[in-house]
């Protein structure tokens, strides 16, 4: 493909919320950035495979990079999502101890989030939990008012979205083959024949960062890919959870345990399990687990019956620790000393979404350390468009919005309410992806309980209509995952 | 661009068969200003996509296909006045019969004398039952396929598994086959088919498509495009037999594996629903909890013939035209009629006592020689009637007649023998 050979100030490997985060960063400064991704769209692997919490910060040690980058990332994330037009609630989290043993954790995680800054924080008896939650059961909680939800794809996407604006290159459907230092500079080629030659590379590329490092010799980190498995119910029990709730953890286990999070379209979330896997592909869910988390589903929810369940699915932990091991290991941040141009970020697994502008600041800083950086006069913060959807806005405007265009009067997928206006606007997304998945990611179709079945033929019909695509072309989310094999006569 | 509010006798949602059927059947009735309210760019609904025939032998004593079928109660609507809104969709429906809807015309308020819900089903997921393995492009519900291939000409697959035997996926697996696809399987998790036996007989064993029973697909395989399934059979309990599971290769599957009223509107009205039918709690005028809201075809309980959905829809419509004209009051005293031993649900869940009506039922399991007995509250037979087969994918229909329940406090169906 371009055998030229491009010159960039700063190429960053991995467009996940982390890479994305970093590239809207850079993207204030007179730099000449890209961001190569070997997925067809941003925020396709753990970005957008996890519970969407913006986490309080109690959960790890003072003075540790997860702690520091969970408390500041929190604090910036109201305002990030308001340029971003994202939605985000600060919705609270009650972490709920059953016996003393709990209760004892229950009080060092509180002292821990006081040392780490988090604020607000409240050890409430049963009677004050109820009023936060109705229903929910435990000796004492622990309330964390900081502790929100975000939509993790649609931030990572405006994210992105946000950096092209502002100038960053976004290379997807690309994967790095080869690094090689070359002076001052690194040259990176790629499955496409891509050569591009680089003065700082950043490595986010979050279950892959470990391969990166081997590319430049470096040896000493391994990812063990930790499988996290989810069910996602039917938005008609969204209105229970008021606040999120959490078990109290247990030493040694790898996550936080399985729990039920509303997301900020009023689904919630049942999981995530935890089961290292052998392969950083295998997002596979199984019936064991399932079965497992719609028992514990039903213990939590009263009344929750299996057909409540819309879709399963899974996501990947970028963990630096083997499963005889367990438990967590601190972000790996740094700038090589064997490779000073070289920022290097290992096992961003939670709080990896909440840290990730917090962590963009701090790699910003890092590449300030090797290349000059120049404020742009022209950086544009704010993104165009709507906070939500469309059927979410307030009358007046729909009817504005709806004057001028008829577009917005025709809903394409009945479940989610979502109109012709928003699917064709999906499909002329900046970054260009032409995905079936890109539209569910930024608009939202076939994500309701009918998963397409009424929307899927509809949406494939206004494509080709509106845009002449024929069906052939159409891909599901990868390279290869043909939705169609042509016509039928 | 706010609109005023718009009045109607008789709103229908809904313009595939139930919608038009209710329609015509208001408007003939005499209600004035009877609406359909239609999503799509065409009234029809499913029946547009069902290119095979066999429509319309109860009714029209004659074998039609779906938009042929359709096509007579479009002209009728048409010829009678019924008004139509075409690409506009119910947002949601007030429990004082007010319409919110939005449409290339704006967002509109209509209020309603009467409200009939004909929305019909919608089928059930790959998530809804759970389906482990991978997420690759190559697996479709049924319906969805049936609309791509039929109304938008385009091929999904080459080599087919039909998780399933409900009659769609029967009819998809004969109509894949007509145009090349190799269909390798169908496979039921159940010991007998869901489908219509019709079904079985003209689009399999005609074909020479395997039928699986008790036989289900376990997990789904490949990154990008589906590359195969694993398939095992099943024991009593419906879980899969360790040592049976098979690699089936292919690149497409389809899922027949139910159907679900689509009820999400009638709980914004308040509607209370039959867990087990899935749809409203009707009387016999066809009303549901709600004054002045009627229900009727698919979003009611799922059908296995579009004749008694026509049947059924007029009934609704005559009925909703009624109380909108204020030549009928709604009972307020109910007998109720409770599904008994063999019997799923049974609808309506309850009666006025005064008017004739169809009692239709679903047995749990296929059955032989075996009588359906409806008793009242002392258990004294009302009605017994023999049965040389029962089956689940058969509905049951009893007329019963209203001067039989003259004393009667309670009715119980149940199948007997």
């Amino acid at each position: 493909m371009a055998a030229d050979i491009a010159q960039y100030d700063v190429v960053i490997v991995g467009a996940g919320v982390v890479g994305c985060a970093i590239a809207r960063e850079l993207s204030k400064f007179q730099l000449k950035v890209l961001v190569v991704e070997k997925e067809l769209d941003v925020g396709m692997g753990t970005s957008s495979r996890n519970s969407g919490v913006i986490h309080s910060g109690i959960h790890y040690s003072p003075g540790s990079l997860r702690a520091k980058l969970n408390v500041q990332g929190n604090f910036m994330f109201e305002e990030l999502c308001k340029a971003l037009k994202v939605k985000m609630s600060y919705i609270g989290k009650l972490t709920v101890a059953q016996d003393d043993e709990e209760i004892k954790t229950l009080y060092h995680l509180k002292e821990q989030g006081e040392a780490n800054g988090v604020p607000g924080m409240e050890i409430l008896p049963p009677e004050k939990m109820e009023l936060i939650q109705p229903g929910v059961q435990g000796k004492l909680a622990l309330y964390t008012p900081s502790t929100g939800i975000v939509c993790p794809y649609t931030f990572t996407i405006r994210l992105a979205e946000s950096a092209h604006l502002n100038g960053v290159k976004f290379l997807l459907g690309t994967q790095v083959t080869g690094i090689t230092r070359d002076g001052e500079t690194f040259q990176i080629s790629t499955h496409r024949g891509d050569r591009l030659t680089t003065r700082v590379l950043i490595n986010s590329a979050g279950l892959y960062s470990d391969a990166i490092c081997r590319m430049l010799g470096i040896d000493e980190y391994k990812i063990y890919p930790c499988r996290g498995e989810y069910l996602i119910l039917d938005k008609r029990f969204g209105h229970y959870l008021k606040t999120l709730v959490y078990p109290t953890p247990h030493h040694g286990k790898a996550g936080l345990g399985i729990h039920l999070t509303k997301t900020v379209d009023e689904n919630i979330l049942i999981g995530p399990s935890n089961e290292y896997v052998e392969e950083a592909e295998d997002i596979r869910t199984t019936k064991e687990i399932m079965g497992l988390l719609i028992e514990e589903g039903k213990r939590l929810l009263p009344g929750l019956s299996t057909s409540d369940v819309i879709r399963s699915f899974s996501g990947l932990r970028a963990k630096q620790t083997p499963p005889q091991v367990g438990g967590f290991k601190d972000f790996v941040i740094e700038r090589r000393r064997d490779y000073p141009n070289f920022i290097n970020l290992v096992g961003i697994e939670s709080p990896g979404l909440t840290s990730s502008p917090a962590i963009a600041l701090m790699v910003k800083d890092l590449v300030g350390e090797v290349l000059p950086l120049v404020k742009k006069e022209d950086f544009k913060s704010e993104i165009p468009g709507m906070v939500g959807y469309f059927h979410e806005q307030p009358e007046e405007l729909k009817n504005e919005l709806l004057s001028k265009d008829k577009d917005y009067g025709e809903i394409v997928c009945r479940c989610e309410g979502i109109t012709k206006k928003e699917v064709m606007e999906a499909f002329q997304n900046l970054l260009g992806v032409k995905t079936l998945a890109a539209l569910k990611y930024r608009a939202r179709v076939m994500m309701g309980r009918c998963q397409g079945g009424f929307c899927l033929p509809r949406i494939v019909e206004l494509l080709r209509k509106e845009f002449g695509v024929s069906p052939q072309e159409l891909l599901l989310h990868k390279e290869g995952s043909y939705l169609f094999t042509g016509y039928v006569r | 661009m706010f609109k005023d509010e718009i009045k109607r006798d008789v709103v229908v949602i809904g313009g595939g068969p139930a919608g038009l059927a209710a329609a015509i059947s208001a408007k003939e009735v005499g209600a004035k200003g009877v609406l359909i309210i239609e999503r799509d760019k065409r009234l029809g609904g499913i029946l547009n996509q069902c290119i095979h025939d066999g429509f319309g032998l109860h009714w029209f004593k004659e074998a039609l296909s779906g938009p042929e079928y359709a096509q007579r109660f479009i002209e009728k609507a048409d010829q009678i006045g019924v008004e139509v809104m075409l690409s506009s969709m119910v947002m949601a429906i007030e429990p004082e019969l007010r319409v919110h809807l939005s449409s290339r015309k704006g967002l509109l308020k209509i209020r309603a004398k009467a409200i009939i819900l004909a929305m019909g089903c919608r089928e059930r997921t790959q998530g809804a039952i759970m389906l482990p393995g991978t997420r690759p492009a190559g697996i479709f519900t049924a319906g969805a396929a049936q609309n791509l291939i039929n109304l938008q000409n385009i091929m999904v697959g080459k080599r087919a598994v039909i998780m399933g035997s409900g009659d769609i996926g029967l009819i998809m697996a004969r109509r894949l086959t007509l145009e090349g696809c190799e269909v390798l399987g169908v496979y039921e998790i159940l010991p007998y088919p869901s489908g219509l036996p019709r079904n079985i007989q003209q689009c399999l064993v005609d074909y020479g498509i395997p039928l699986h029973l008790s036989s289900t697909v376990t997990e789904l395989h490949g990154q990008s495009r589906l590359s195969g399934v694993t398939v095992a059979q099943v024991d009593e309990m419906r879980q899969p037999l360790k040592g049976s599971e098979k690699f089936v290769e292919c690149d497409t599957l389809l899922l027949s594996v139910g159907l679900i009223p689509e009820n999400e509107l009638s709980r914004s009205a308040g509607v209370e629903l039959d867990p087990i039918s899935g749809g409203p709690i009707v009387d016999d005028t066809l009303m549901s909890s709600v004054e002045g809201i009627f229900s009727c075809g698919n979003v009611l309980h799922v059908h296995d013939l579009v004749d008694h959905v026509s049947e059924e829809a007029e009934k609704a419509g005559r009925f909703a035209a009624m109380l909108a004209m204020g030549e009928q009051r709604p009972a307020r005293e109910f007998i109720p009629i409770r599904p008994g031993k063999g019997v799923r649900y049974c609808l309506p869940q309850r009666v006025s006592g005064t008017n004739d009506f169809t009692l239709s039922l679903r047995v749990i399991s296929p059955m032989k020689d075996k009588r359906i007995v409806i008793r009242d509250q002392a258990g004294k037979k009302l009605i017994s009637k023999i049965y040389p087969r029962l089956h689940p994918a058969v509905m049951v229909r009893i007329g019963v007649k209203g001067e039989k329940l003259a004393k009667v406090k309670a009715l119980e169906v149940e199948v007997e023998g």
